[in-house]
């Protein structure tokens, strides 16, 4: 496609296949929507579920690792996996080492899971000032482990991934400010769709075992009194 | 040394935020930033016309599409799948008229749905047993309490049993929209959403066996949001902590939990034996999932109902008693909720990636889109229930809508918070309740025979934070808060909106037959008088509801379902002090186990009819300190205290405590 740009296809591809919905097409209000021909109809409420989610919240952007390997955020990071998100960036004094530290002792206890049945993603909010080495850097510093990945990524897609996933203030004043940027971590289960978020600053015990749970929902709890 | 404005010492870091958000708010209010060129020209606004802040309305939260470059028109044509964003909703949330994200549904043409009361069962196999039994697969933290303090009176295997099963099920909300596949509880009649309505009464314990038989939730059949594992709470029930419904015990299918029920006032194994205090009787409950980190999830999906408690003077008789109306032909739950739906198939959505609060754009009672009921011109008694996630509602008694003439303001009579009777009925020209609160209201139809009116929301509320800056009722003293939303509807928009201009939700037409009406006048009746609060409390405990970097806490700490945080002695009083240092953000508190009633809030003694009864849950306002008095009595074991804005608690607002014959000293916890 040498002519058109990525933004230009993406809007082209996104307009195709709703033409055909009621709201669009200006169909009278009561139009039932079991007789709608649309492509989604073709999939399972599941499927769609999973696709919506997919579109909403899990941009396929391009993205690379502290190891300096080029990924596609769902394609290679999210898809039937269970992860891990949370911000950082590196020369952040305020929050960021506390929950850095704070994560480097959940992927202590659980620890051969991760990699294996969680991935730890980690993304940094400065891509303009976060290279892939000094994100190398920053997780050599705090002892993370196989199975936990820095990202750096262009500021724009950077951008647009954090407001897909939520990580963002109803102020916009506050939302400017880096250093109040929000704290907590995402967890989920890409094809069950649980997903979830705890405080990046809670017991590193507590946010071991809910991570756990996203991975094994099918296990009962009872807290002794 | 850093103070915030209740005295109390802060971080040099929380100051310099609190300093920074005031003068932020100053700048942007001077500037008097209103228009989206200003917002544009700030870098307060992306180049696609999202603003830098995310989009409060839930379920809309949008991937920063391809659009046009230009900063001038705030409404967007598009319609919501031109194609111009590849998610539902529009481009602008917080500008009126232009935050349809759902398809259009014809309001009115479908009747209330009144749920059917629960069906008892003869006898449970397996046989309940004082302890849990895990063998036959329940999930239970902990013996029952009540046979164990009076084997007689609280036999393990009570005369009244209830065999709930959770299932998923499909259910319709609108003839506009497709079959909804929900969860409900099925009691042996057929699952619905909201629950079968309890009929409860003192003196009579029950139990209610709560069996997962929801999906499988390791399959790939989830429908986009909610976890197949439960724990579900009676909310408002003077209950033991093992069958209370604790968010840290839960289990999947096809595991159950055996639930009592003792149905006994406090006060009956401490201040008050052997019968309890009458004056903390309880009227209308409700019981929901309270399963941690996906309650907002599972009770959006459909995990509720109503728990109705009745006694010798609240008797659901009209002739006998207090004389209320009578159950259930005259006295009608409504639980009011707000969903969203995908603009292209209909279907139900939730927006999994929300810190904040979510909002829905569709209005249900009893899981209809604006349903309509037919009335009898005569009194009805009407239990109003939030159950969440995030909107708060102001309901107004609208009439003359589309009229001659503007719409009409009626009053109606306030008999109940949280569903407790309070003293005696006030008339009043509105009622506001947030997530998890109830009101019991008096509705006398007798001179609007023939007519139409509605119940309408007109509160004004844009994002999760709560209703919008300018609160005259109960605020006017605020400094105006700066969102997303305020900024671009500028900060003086007022939090109630005219009559007629609000959310007309449910339309009650008096065109029932004229039927007899035993109950008496509001103008004549007396309830309980209201529980003393002059002990001198063992301890004063304070509660900071507070937000560090997006985490909500209490007291700068983190739910863990593995720490209880202080120890409340058994049979004592004490006082808690909730601050909210959120700034912008109302959080509804809810504590389990007893109620509540207000001393003071900014020291000032309670002035609205809403905050003078008994509480389970109190509105904690911006800037705002509450105290509570408190006796915790009867019961041991743990309960949690957590915002019952369902999407803080399930982000971390809560904290667990428990009760034990001693006690503890943390003022703090």
């Amino acid at each position: 496609m040498p002519d058109i740009s990525r933004r230009k296809f993406v809007s082209l591809a996104a307009a195709a296949p709703l033409a055909a919905a009621p709201l669009a097409a200006g169909l009278p209000l009561g139009t039932a929507f079991g007789s709608t021909p649309a492509a989604p109809s073709a999939l399972t409420l599941s499927e769609r579920a999973r696709l919506r989610i997919q579109k909403q919240h899990l941009p396929n952007l391009p993205l690379i690792s502290h190891e300096g390997k080029r990924v596609l955020f769902y394609d290679d990071l999210i898809k039937n996996k269970s992860v891990t998100l949370n911000f950082f960036f590196a020369n952040c004094d305020e929050i960021c080492p506390l929950v850095t530290a704070n994560l480097a002792r959940v992927q202590k206890l659980l620890g051969d899971q991760v990699g294996r049945d969680i991935h730890m993603y980690s993304f940094t909010l400065k891509p303009e000032e976060d290279t892939v080495q000094v994100i190398r850097e920053y997780r050599k510093k705090y002892g993370a482990q196989p199975g936990w990945t820095f990202f750096t990524a262009k500021p724009q897609d950077m951008e647009t991934l954090r407001r897909a996933i939520g990580f963002s203030y109803p102020d916009p004043a506050i939302d400017k400010d880096k250093t109040q940027h929000i704290g907590n971590v995402r967890y989920g289960n890409e094809p069950l769709m649980l997903w979830s978020a705890c405080p990046g600053m809670a017991q590193a015990k507590w946010i071991a075992e809910t991570f756990e749970w996203m991975v094994h929902p099918e296990q009962p709890r009872v807290q002794p009194s | 040394m850093y103070f915030n404005v209740f005295g109390e010492k802060v971080s040099r870091r929380r100051y310099k935020e609190m300093c920074e958000a005031a003068k932020n708010r100053r700048e942007l209010i001077a500037a008097g930033l209103t228009s989206r060129r200003d917002l544009f020209k700030m870098g307060l606004l992306t180049a696609s016309g999202m603003l830098v802040a995310k989009s409060g309305l839930s379920a809309r939260a949008q991937i920063q599409s391809p659009g046009n470059v230009n900063g001038t028109a705030v409404k967007t044509d598009n319609p919501p799948s031109s194609g111009q964003n590849t998610s539902p909703g529009t481009n602008q949330n917080c500008v009126p008229g232009n935050q349809t994200a759902s398809p259009a549904t014809t309001p009115f043409v479908t009747p209330l749905t009144v749920m059917p009361l629960a069906k008892t069962v003869a006898s449970l196999t397996p046989t309940p047993t004082e302890d849990p039994n895990t063998a036959a697969g329940e999930v239970r933290a902990a013996p029952f309490q009540a046979p164990l303090i009076d084997a007689t009176r609280f036999p393990v295997v009570p005369g009244t049993l209830y065999q709930f099963n959770q299932r998923q099920f499909t259910t319709s909300f609108s003839p506009n929209l497709p079959a909804q596949t929900v969860w409900g509880f099925d009691d042996g009649t057929g699952t619905r959403s909201p629950g079968p309505t309890y009929k409860a009464v003192y003196g009579a314990p029950q139990l209610t066996r709560n069996i997962n038989s929801l999906p499988s939730i390791t399959q790939k059949n989830n429908t986009g949001f909610g976890m197949a594992s439960v724990s579900t709470h009676l909310h408002n029930a003077h209950n033991p902590s093992e069958s209370d419904g604790n968010p840290c015990d839960f289990y999947p299918a096809p595991h159950f939990c055996d639930q009592y029920y003792p149905n006994v006032l406090a006060g009956f194994n401490s201040t008050n034996p052997p019968n309890g205090d009458i004056n903390e009787s309880l009227a209308t409950l409700w019981y929901h999932d309270h399963r941690i980190d996906f309650t907002s999830q599972n009770t959006y999906k459909g995990l509720f109902g109503f728990y109705c408690l009745f006694n010798n003077l609240d008797t659901g008789d009209e002739t006998t008693g207090f004389r209320l109306p009578s159950f259930p032909q005259f006295d009608i739950p409504l639980a009011f909720t707000d969903k969203v739906f995908d603009p292209d198939t209909g279907e139900m959505v939730f927006d999994l990636f929300n810190l904040d609060g979510i909002l829905g754009d569709k209005f249900l009672v009893n899981g209809t889109i604006q349903p309509f009921f037919q009335v009898s011109p005569r009194r009805y008694r009407f239990r109003l229930l939030d159950p969440g996630p995030s909107r708060f509602y102001e309901f107004f008694l609208t009439g003359n809508v589309g009229g001659t003439g503007s719409p009409t303001t009626n009053p109606f009579f306030l008999i109940g918070t949280d569903g407790n009777l309070i003293p005696a009925p006030v008339q009043v020209q509105s009622v506001r309740i947030g997530p998890a609160e109830r009101v019991d209201v008096i509705i006398d139809f007798t001179n609007f025979a023939g007519q139409t009116l509605y119940l309408e929301n007109r509160l004004n509320q844009i994002n999760g934070q709560g209703p919008v800056a300018v609160d005259s009722q109960l605020f006017a003293q605020n400094e105006p808060v700066n969102t997303e939303c305020t900024t671009v509807l500028g900060p003086t928009t007022p939090a109630i909106k005219p009559a007629g201009a609000g959310d007309l939700i449910l339309q009650f037409r008096v065109t029932g037959p004229k039927v007899k009406d035993n109950s008496l006048s509001p103008t004549r009746q007396k309830f309980y008088s209201l529980p003393t609060t002059t002990d001198t409390p063992r301890i004063v405990r304070t509660f900071k509801f507070d937000r560090l970097n997006g985490q909500w806490s209490i007291n700068g700490q983190f739910m863990d379902c593995n720490t209880f945080r202080f120890t409340v002695q058994q049979n004592s009083s004490e006082h808690w002090l909730l601050t909210n240092l959120t700034g912008d953000w109302t959080h509804p508190v809810h504590i389990h186990l007893e109620e509540h009633q207000i001393l003071n809030r900014n020291r000032v003694a309670p002035t609205v009819p809403a905050d003078k009864g008994r509480k389970d849950v109190t509105q904690l306002h911006p800037n705002e300190r509450v105290e509570l008095f408190f006796r915790f009595r009867d019961w041991l074991g743990k309960y949690p205290i957590h915002c019952h804005n369902v999407v803080h608690e399930d982000h971390a607002m809560m904290a667990l405590w428990h009760v034990t014959p001693t006690g503890d000293n943390v003022q703090v916890p």
